[in-house]
Formats: structure tokens, C-alpha cells, sequence
């Protein structure tokens, strides 16, 4: 009894310290977006003068607004290719007997693994010569790239989680593959799959080294970009209040989806790992 | 296809070869079917990586400046002479390699202490799994700005806590540990899901059996827990070391690479969008992905077949 009590207080206070490490650079981040503008500089974690203008600011800035647009288009192409394109290599990975497997596997991991910005200079340059720079497409093409391994990796380990017997007796009612797969397995895979375009979706409305390499104007720069670009509406305004509500903005669906998918997203981002 | 079902067919005609046959022709639809569904991924990532590694290299064997094309000539290896001779690129060597090394150290501490606390959390599990997500979640640049300010005299909370007049960003050390710190907060929650898994695997009937033969907690987390978590904590260990060495978001938003902060990536970058220099940019492009190479060849071949993806 004694000791179940101390271990509920040792818990809780893990858990105020976790919780403290978590929250508190995000709450600093917020507390400065509605701090007025005169009180930026007293350096307090709680604002004295509240305000909404920094956000009311942002929302007006056709820049920021376009890069919002960007960052929600984009991601959402990726992340549906991604999802369809990766789906059908998973679930070939995890079913299927094929030559190539290996190879695949070994190029998705490669890819997981590859430093980003070895890409930023040669695609550069082929992008400009196809007319690709500064498009949605010129960023689209590398966030499927980088989120295909990913989403092979996190649905093929879902994929084996999937009682295949009810494929093998669709198949025997005369079902052919595609069907057992479409109609049979697709439907178990969804939460997996729900879980995978979150994981995918959060990795291309991250991205800022692509984003600032490959775009020139708001055409297709993202919000991340479009943020560190902010410079104040006159040389002599302080562009600190726009960013951090910015960031604030750029935030939230994230923290929503966390807040919705909290263990999906954990068994998503750990499927992979385990059975390797 | 209905290969299943000729087979069952042609059963009564002669049960073994029927079967041989239908198999082999199970098999071969089955492969083709492989094939299909890999080859629009397939095809993807190797047009948009393969093609670009191979002009990289091309690129890095030329002079090349945007800014005076008609210059443009084949210079067989002298770019990566320059850029190897650089005291500039070495910095940012040394500097990203001090990153990835006390970044991943102390992330693995704490990422350790974190799934512990995650993975046997008798109150609040819910809790502290959801929040530690957010600085996973999160997007660099939004919290690398968060730090900025937060160590920006007169404006942060950190800066006052500092004696007055320091302004830590603006100084070598300081800032490197600010680039540091930043880092380990947004990653460690990764290592410590990673890990998470990990611990997972390891059976309780062992530690109780431990535990009944007298072995303390630091013995049976040493002796039993960590033994049977190597592959997850080197699979955890390779992710993020590769993905550390390619720091880049952090760094451009707090230092943008002054003061000698710059990491390799910041180097590459600046060269070629700041200078348009793409021969030199894709040269130290290479130079990064050999490194990050090497990096993972000696994780894979010291830790055999606890590499990811070797199960399959």
C-alpha cells in the first residue's frame, strides 16, 4: 500500500517533468505570438499585454496565407500518391513472393537514410531545365520520394498483422488477387493506412530545405519558407510577432493530429523499427 | 488468377501434377502481380534519386558557376581538391560530426529514460505517450525559431537567466550548444518510441526470474533489458545518426552557419543557392553522401544482421 503510493507520486511527478519538457518550448513560442508588440522585450514567459494582432497581422499577409495553401496542397498530393503507390508496394512486400524484393526493400532503406540536401544540387538545376522549379510538382516529386520508404516500411509491417486467411477464402469464392486485395484487404488495412498518410503527411509540412532550395516566389514556397522570409512589414518593424504566431499556426494540425491519432501514431512510428 | 481453381479442376485427373502445375502457375502470376504493384514506387524513387546521384557527380567534376556559365569546363577532380583543402568545409565537418556525436549520445539517455517512463507508467501513460509527440510533430523551423527567441537578449526567458549582456547565439560554443539542444528536444521522442519498442520485446518472466534471484534494477536492466534490446537501440542509434548528420533546418534558423556553426549541409547550401555555385555545391553534395555512406556501412557491417530490413 505504502509503496503503490509512492510509486504513484514518483509517476506523477515523471510525468510533470515529461509533460514540462514537452510543452514548455511550444508554450513559449505561443505566449510570445499574443504578446503585444511593445512588450516583446521583456524577456517574460507570460505575456503582460495580450493581444491577437500578430495573428490578425499574418492572416492578412497574402504571402503567408498563399504559403499556407502551398504547404496544405502539396502535402495532401504527396501524401495520397505516397499512400496509393506505397500501399501496393507493402502490401507486394509483405504477401508476395516476387524477384526484386530485396532490391526494393534495400533501395526504400537507402532512400530513408539518404542526406537530403546531396538531392538539393542536382535537382536544382534538372528542375530548371524542365520547368519544374518553383512548381507544386518540382516539390511534390521528392516528398513522395522521401515518403515511399516510410509508408513501405509502416504498412508492410501492418500488412503482416492482417488475418490473410479471409484473402485465401475470397480467393476460393473465385475472387482474383486484385479483387481479394481491393475489396477484402484494403478495408482491414485502412487504420494502418490512416496512420501511415498522418506519418507522411507530418514529414512533407516539415519540410524546409526543399522548400527553400527549389522555390523561388510563393508559387509553390511552403509555410516554413514563406516563415523565414518574414522580415517585418517596414524595415523597421520586428518581425517576431508574425513568426511566432506563424509557427503557432503551422503547429496546430500537428497537434491535433496528435491529440486524435496519439496511438496510432506511436505504433506507426514503431512498427517499422521492431522487426528489423 | 484461377489458378487455384483449374487446379482443383484437374485434381481427379492426377492430384500431384495437376498441383505441380497449378503452383508454378500461382507462383508466376503471383510474381508478375509483385512486380506490378512495386513498380510505380520503384519507379519513382529511382527517377528522382538515381538520376540526380549520377548528374551530382557529373556536376562535381565540373567547373560550373551560374554566375559566369560561358566559364563552364570538365575539371576532372579539382573541385573536390578545393573543397577538400577548405578550412571552411572542414569546419563544417568537424562541427556536424561534435552535432550528430553529443546530439545522439545524450539523446540516447534520454530517449532511454523516456520509453522507461512511457512503456511502465502506471498513471498518465496516456498522457505523457501524447505529449511527447508534439516536439516529434512539431515543425523544425517553428520550434528552431521558438529557441531563437527564447535565447535572444532582452526578448527570451533563457536569455534573462543568463548574466546580462551575453547574447549566446552571436558566440561559437553557446550557440553550437543552443543547435545542440535543439535538436535533442525535438528527436529525443523518437528515439524514445524506438526504444519503447524495444523494450517491448523483452519478456517479464525473465526480469521477475532476475529480480527472484536477487538482481537489482540497474543489474537487470544491464544484464537482461539491454542485452535483448540491441537491435532496436542500434536500429534507434543508425536513424538517427544518419539523420542527424544531415542537420540543416535548426542551424539555418538559428545561426544560419555564423560564428563557424555551419554544418555540411548549411556548407552545400550556401554554395550553391547563395554562390550558384553548382560545381563546388555538388561536389560537397557527394562528399556528404559518401560520409553519410560510410557511416552506415560501419553501423551495418559492426552490427550485422541487427540491421533494419536484413529479417526480410
Amino acid at each position: 500500500m505504502e509503496a503503490g503510493r509512492r510509486s504513484v507520486s514518483g509517476w506523477t511527478v515523471a510525468n510533470v517533468v515529461v509533460v514540462l519538457y514537452a510543452m514548455v518550448p511550444v508554450l513559449w513560442i505561443a505566449s510570445l505570438s499574443f504578446k503585444d508588440p511593445s512588450t516583446f522585450t521583456d524577456g517574460s514567459f507570460i505575456p503582460r499585454k495580450w493581444t491577437l494582432g500578430n495573428y490578425a497581422g499574418i492572416f492578412t499577409n497574402a504571402d503567408f496565407v498563399r504559403g499556407l495553401v502551398n504547404s496544405i496542397g502539396i502535402g495532401l498530393i504527396s501524401t495520397f500518391v505516397a499512400i496509393v503507390f506505397g500501399t501496393m508496394a507493402a502490401y507486394a512486400v509483405a504477401r508476395l513472393t516476387f524477384p526484386g524484393k530485396r532490391l526494393l526493400i534495400g533501395v526504400s532503406l537507402l532512400i530513408a537514410m539518404f542526406p537530403q540536401i546531396s538531392l538539393v544540387s542536382p535537382l536544382f538545376q534538372i528542375e530548371r531545365a524542365l520547368g519544374l522549379f518553383n512548381t507544386w510538382a518540382g516539390l511534390i516529386l521528392p516528398y513522395i520520394t522521401f515518403a515511399l520508404p516510410l509508408t513501405i516500411y509502416t504498412l508492410s509491417a501492418f500488412f503482416r498483422e492482417i488475418p490473410w486467411e479471409l484473402e485465401k477464402a475470397a480467393k476460393m469464392d473465385g475472387a482474383t488477387p486484385f479483387q481479394a486485395f481491393w475489396q477484402v484487404i484494403v478495408p482491414l488495412a485502412a487504420p494502418g493506412m490512416v496512420t501511415t498518410a498522418i506519418l507522411a503527411f507530418i514529414f512533407c509540412w516539415n519540410d524546409f530545405l526543399f522548400a527553400i532550395s527549389l522555390t523561388s516566389s510563393d508559387a509553390a514556397r511552403t509555410a516554413p519558407a514563406t516563415i523565414s522570409f518574414f522580415t517585418g512589414s517596414t524595415q523597421f518593424e520586428d518581425p517576431t510577432g508574425s513568426i511566432s504566431a506563424a509557427a503557432v499556426v503551422i503547429t496546430i494540425p500537428i497537434v491535433i493530429f496528435v491529440l486524435f491519432f496519439q496511438r496510432r501514431i506511436v505504433a506507426g512510428l514503431t512498427s517499422g523499427a521492431v522487426k528489423g | 488468377m484461377n489458378g487455384a481453381a483449374s487446379g482443383r479442376a484437374s485434381a481427379s485427373r492426377g492430384a500431384s501434377r495437376a498441383k505441380g502445375r497449378a503452383l508454378t502457375e500461382g507462383q508466376r502470376a503471383e510474381r508478375r502481380l509483385g512486380l506490378w504493384l512495386c513498380a510505380p514506387a520503384a519507379i519513382i524513387m529511382v527517377v528522382v534519386t538515381g538520376w540526380p546521384i549520377v548528374y551530382s557527380v557529373l556536376l562535381s567534376l565540373q567547373r560550373y558557376d551560374l554566375r559566369f556559365p560561358e566559364d563552364k569546363a570538365w575539371i576532372g577532380l579539382s573541385n573536390y581538391a578545393t573543397v577538400l583543402s577548405s578550412e571552411v568545409w572542414w569546419n563544417a565537418f568537424w562541427v556536424t560530426l561534435l552535432i550528430t556525436v553529443v546530439s545522439v549520445a545524450i539523446e540516447l539517455v534520454l530517449g532511454m529514460l523516456l520509453a522507461f517512463a512511457m512503456y511502465r507508467a502506471i498513471v498518465g501513460r496516456g498522457l505523457i505517450r501524447t505529449v511527447v509527440l508534439i516536439p516529434y510533430g512539431i515543425v523544425t523551423v517553428a520550434a528552431a525559431y521558438g529557441w531563437k527567441y527564447a535565447w535572444t537578449p532582452g526578448t527570451g526567458w533563457l536569455a534573462g537567466l543568463l548574466p546580462g549582456g551575453s547574447a549566446p547565439l552571436t558566440e561559437r560554443g553557446p550557440a553550437i550548444a543552443i543547435i545542440i539542444l535543439a535538436e535533442v528536444w525535438k528527436t529525443t521522442p523518437f528515439m524514445a518510441l524506438l526504444l519503447m519498442a524495444g523494450l517491448a520485446v523483452v519478456p517479464e518472466e525473465l526480469l521477475r526470474a532476475a529480480s527472484v534471484d536477487g538482481a537489482s534494477l540497474w543489474q537487470r536492466f544491464t544484464r537482461v533489458t539491454l542485452p535483448l534490446m540491441k537491435p532496436a537501440i542500434l536500429v534507434a542509434l543508425l536513424f538517427r545518426t544518419l539523420d542527424a548528420f544531415r542537420i540543416f533546418d535548426n542551424i539555418y534558423v538559428l545561426t544560419n552557419g555564423s560564428q563557424g556553426t555551419g554544418s555540411v549541409s548549411i556548407s552545400a547550401y550556401h554554395n550553391l543557392i547563395g554562390g550558384l555555385n553548382l560545381g563546388i555545391g555538388s561536389t560537397m553534395s557527394v562528399l556528404i553522401l559518401v560520409t553519410v555512406a560510410i557511416i552506415a556501412v560501419v553501423f551495418i557491417l559492426g552490427f550485422g544482421t541487427a540491421a533494419p530490413g536484413s529479417e526480410r
